[in-house]
């Protein structure tokens, strides 16, 4: 039922295939990286290049997305991501709003569904949604023809961090192919990591994941699945011991750790795992010279990274924030078909 | 003298050790005779031709839920009977995660009342462990005895509290009870959504790890040793509980096992993928506690299965109505309706040459009325068997026609299965429950 969930609809703008430097566009949701093939990953990130343009002129506005709503439907607090996507949305030109729902408000039934559908009844182009449990989205993008974009669902998937981390170290090192990325921290539940193996994978890039035993999810290793189950997660190399990890990196992303991973018997405390994976100057000096450091927000300053390296020269993190804006806005741009533009969404309307 | 001929199928009554073409005479609800066509065949019978089907005593399921009282929406004993009539069941036994929950004789009795009226098959009720359900305090045993139950069971949660459930099973040893545990530790499961492994972790959920299951067998296993009292294995789905009841019965302990169609056939790929890997979905309607593993573990099971380690094949048939299991995937609730697909879903096993079919009937009458002696229990002599005298309880299958399964003409109010839209191969015919045609499809018809 869900496998077609990302094919366009029959009939409707968004499924009109729109060429951007040769490309196809055919996605009427966002929902992870997982179903993007690789000249659709570039797609977006060639877009978000002419999008980053138009953020840098003076006055950031085009009228691109004019006539277009979109709805920010937020099941769990953020700031960032919410305010990226809002920004996005207007320097378009499309009409945004916001709904949040605090998740004690989050009632079981049919509530999201109903909730979706008369978005959709409001006449939303595109719903943003995120949400604490993990497939939420998906549930969304079944019943309703309006985009579905994933904003983060619970430990599953955050497609548009993913990009906007591809987008970034891409624009620093162009060419991802063999090049080292290590993420260190709370790999089992980061949507951030899972949507990131996707994207970096399919970028070229070797990927290592590097956490204590109890924080690294089951399967992830190739010989724990079945040979014809392969492909079913991303190829990636997993580690404990933070050195050896990092040895020779190009990219160091720290991810958040949170506190309640403790209470929950994880760890033994936020002493031992900062002295154990806190990524600092000192470990980074096993990476490569010119390496990049990352980290998707919030941080936790003095547990997963020193302050000293967040805000260090090898530390990209804000560059981070102000691309994922282009970034939401070349997504938001391929969603809407691109309809009645001239083609060039960096232009003025005719 | 109402009396019925199935005529000239090949009979299969594992109990007796029967397996050849033969007719069925029924006279009064009961068996009165089986064997060769003698010419004996009363002129005033009504007839069945079963020629080219198979014939066997009606199935017996050791794990139904029929919802009623409290979840009506859901199922009802006549909805679920009915839906037991239509996979060839004509036994079943009716969890108690009812509202109330059966720990009580009043509950018990209220449920065989509106069996009597409105069921279409014998139901027998299964009682709780502890008073509702709750893991605190243990229900009357006795007191449920007595009103009719066969087994005690605190199905959907496990009994928790380790000294709790030895004293569940050392009073169960006064009446020889079996104590049927659904082995999950609840520690370990919390929050857990689906069987955790390489699937769960591509869906982002928090997985049920196949040790929660083993560590529970092994305990109960122990607890049930030192007593000498009957603990039932559950719906068992890994390789490691397989090991564990295979080696506790190697040691003489008292311990039976039951395993259900899907746990024999589905793996936890179900719930994420459909036709390719690239592309995912959050099936609802394969969340199943316990959950859907792995290949290895179906492996196991069917080795089980056919060589006697697990008794019984049960179907755990869970219904629910869809606002249960269209929403998120963590509130959805776990647990598909089986009654109507268990023979054909099953019947993959015979085809892939995992077990033979006598060996597959044998699970599905007889083996279950052994497991917990349900015919000394309930005072039915010959209950699982076409012996003469017994209840004239008979099923009638072509493990061949292919069908296609359509969730939405179940007669069961739960159309969540995974299996909608599939082909299955072998069909139940028609089911007869206790003289009287309960069931039939066109290919059968009395003349």
């Amino acid at each position: 039922m869900t496998t077609t969930a990302n094919n366009p609809p029959a009939s409707g703008e968004a499924g009109a295939p729109l060429g951007v430097r040769g490309g196809v566009w055919n996605h009427h949701h966002v929902l992870d990286l997982d179903d993007f093939a690789l000249p659709e990953i570039e797609m977006v990130l060639n877009l978000a290049d002419r999008m980053r343009e138009v953020l840098d002129r003076r006055i950031a506005r085009v009228p691109a997305l004019r006539g277009y709503t979109i709805v920010n439907l937020f099941y769990e607090p953020s700031t960032r991501t919410r305010a990226s996507f809002e920004l996005a949305g207007k320097v378009l030109g499309a009409d945004v709003i916001s709904v949040n729902s605090t998740t004690s408000s989050v009632v079981k039934g049919e509530s999201l569904i109903d909730t979706v559908r008369t978005l959709r009844a409001m006449r939303a182009d595109a719903i943003v949604m995120r949400h604490s449990l993990s497939g939420a989205p998906y549930l969304a993008a079944e019943h309703t023809d309006a985009s579905i974009i994933n904003a983060g669902d619970g430990a599953h998937a955050h497609p548009t961090q993913a990009l906007l981390d591809l987008y970034t170290i891409r624009s620093r090192i162009g060419d991802l192919r063999g090049k080292r990325v290590v993420m260190v921290g709370d790999i089992a539940h980061s949507r951030v990591a899972r949507s990131d193996m996707w994207g970096l994978t399919a970028l070229g890039a070797e990927v290592v994941v590097c956490g204590p035993p109890t924080l690294l999810p089951r399967g992830l290793k190739a010989s724990d699945r079945p040979a014809h189950a392969e492909s079913a997660l991303p190829p990636v190399t997993i580690e404990t011991d933070i050195d050896r990890a990092i040895e020779g990196a190009d990219v160091v992303m720290a991810l958040r750790l949170q506190s309640e991973r403790q209470q929950g018997g994880l760890l033994p405390s936020l002493r031992e795992y900062s002295r154990l994976y806190q990524v600092t100057a000192e470990r980074l000096s096993r990476a490569k010279p010119n390496h990049l450091l990352m980290h998707p927000g919030p941080k936790n300053e003095g547990v997963e990274i020193a302050a000293s390296v967040a805000a260090g020269r090898h530390s990209i993190i804000e560059e981070q924030v102000t691309n994922g804006v282009a970034v939401r806005m070349a997504l938001l741009y391929l969603l809407s078909g691109g309809s009645g533009l001239s083609g060039d969404p960096t232009g003025e309307a005719r | 003298m109402p009396t019925l001929a199935i005529h000239n199928g090949r009979v299969i009554d594992p109990a007796l050790g029967r397996d050849g073409i033969a007719d069925v005479v029924i006279v009064d609800g009961r068996i009165a005779r089986v064997g060769p066509n003698e010419g004996d065949m009363v002129v005033e019978a009504e007839r069945i031709d079963a020629t080219g089907m198979i014939v066997t005593p009606g199935f017996v399921d050791l794990h139904t839920h029929l919802r009623e009282p409290g979840f009506e929406y859901k199922e009802t004993i006549a909805t679920g009977t009915a839906a037991a009539a239509r996979g060839g069941y004509t036994t079943v036994c009716a969890m108690p995660n009812t509202s109330p929950a059966l720990d009580s004789r009043s509950a018990v009795e209220s449920v065989l009342r509106e069996a009597e009226s409105s069921g279409r098959v014998r139901v027998l009720p299964i009682g709780c462990i502890t008073i509702g359900r709750l893991g605190k305090e243990l229900a009357p045993q006795n007191e449920l005895i007595e009103a009719g139950v066969v087994a005690i069971s605190d199905d959907g949660d496990a009994v928790a509290d380790p000294s709790l459930m030895r004293h569940a099973l050392a009073y169960s040893t006064a009446f020889g009870l079996p104590v049927a545990q659904h082995c999950e530790d609840p520690s370990l499961v919390r929050d857990g959504q689906m069987h955790e492994g390489w699937v769960a972790t591509r869906l982002g959920l928090r997985g049920r790890p196949a040790s929660a299951e083993e560590t529970l067998v092994a305990r109960d296993i122990a607890l049930a040793e030192l007593s000498g009292a009957h603990l039932h294995i559950c719906h068992i789905s890994t390789a490691g509980s397989v090991a564990l009841v295979a080696a506790a019965r190697a040691r003489g302990a008292h311990v039976t096992a039951e395993v259900t169609p899907h746990h024999l056939t589905l793996t936890h790929e179900e719930v994420a993928f459909g036709d390719d890997y690239r592309h995912i979905r959050y099936n609802t309607l394969a969340k199943v506690n316990p959950p859907l593993r792995e290949e290895a573990d179906l492996v196991a099971l069917a080795e089980a299965l056919r060589d006697g380690v697990i008794d019984a094949i049960a179907t755990d048939h869970a219904p629910h109505a869809v606002s249960d299991k269209e929403i998120e995937f963590a509130f959805a609730a776990p647990g598909l309706t089986m009654l109507e697909t268990s023979f054909g879903l099953s019947m993959r096993l015979v085809h892939e040459g995992l077990i033979s079919l006598p060996v597959l009937i044998e699970r599905m009458t007889i083996g279950p009325v052994r497991a917990w002696r349900l015919d000394e229990r309930t005072g039915i002599a010959g209950l699982g068997t076409l012996a003469p005298g017994a209840p004239a309880d008979v099923a009638i299958l072509d493990p061949n026609a292919e069908w296609t399964v359509e969730p939405e003409s179940f007669a069961s109010k739960g159309k969540n299965t995974p299996l909608g839209g599939r082909t299955l191969r072998g069909r139940v015919l028609a089911t007869i429950y206790g003289g009287a045609v309960v069931f039939e499809t066109d290919r059968v018809g009395a003349y």
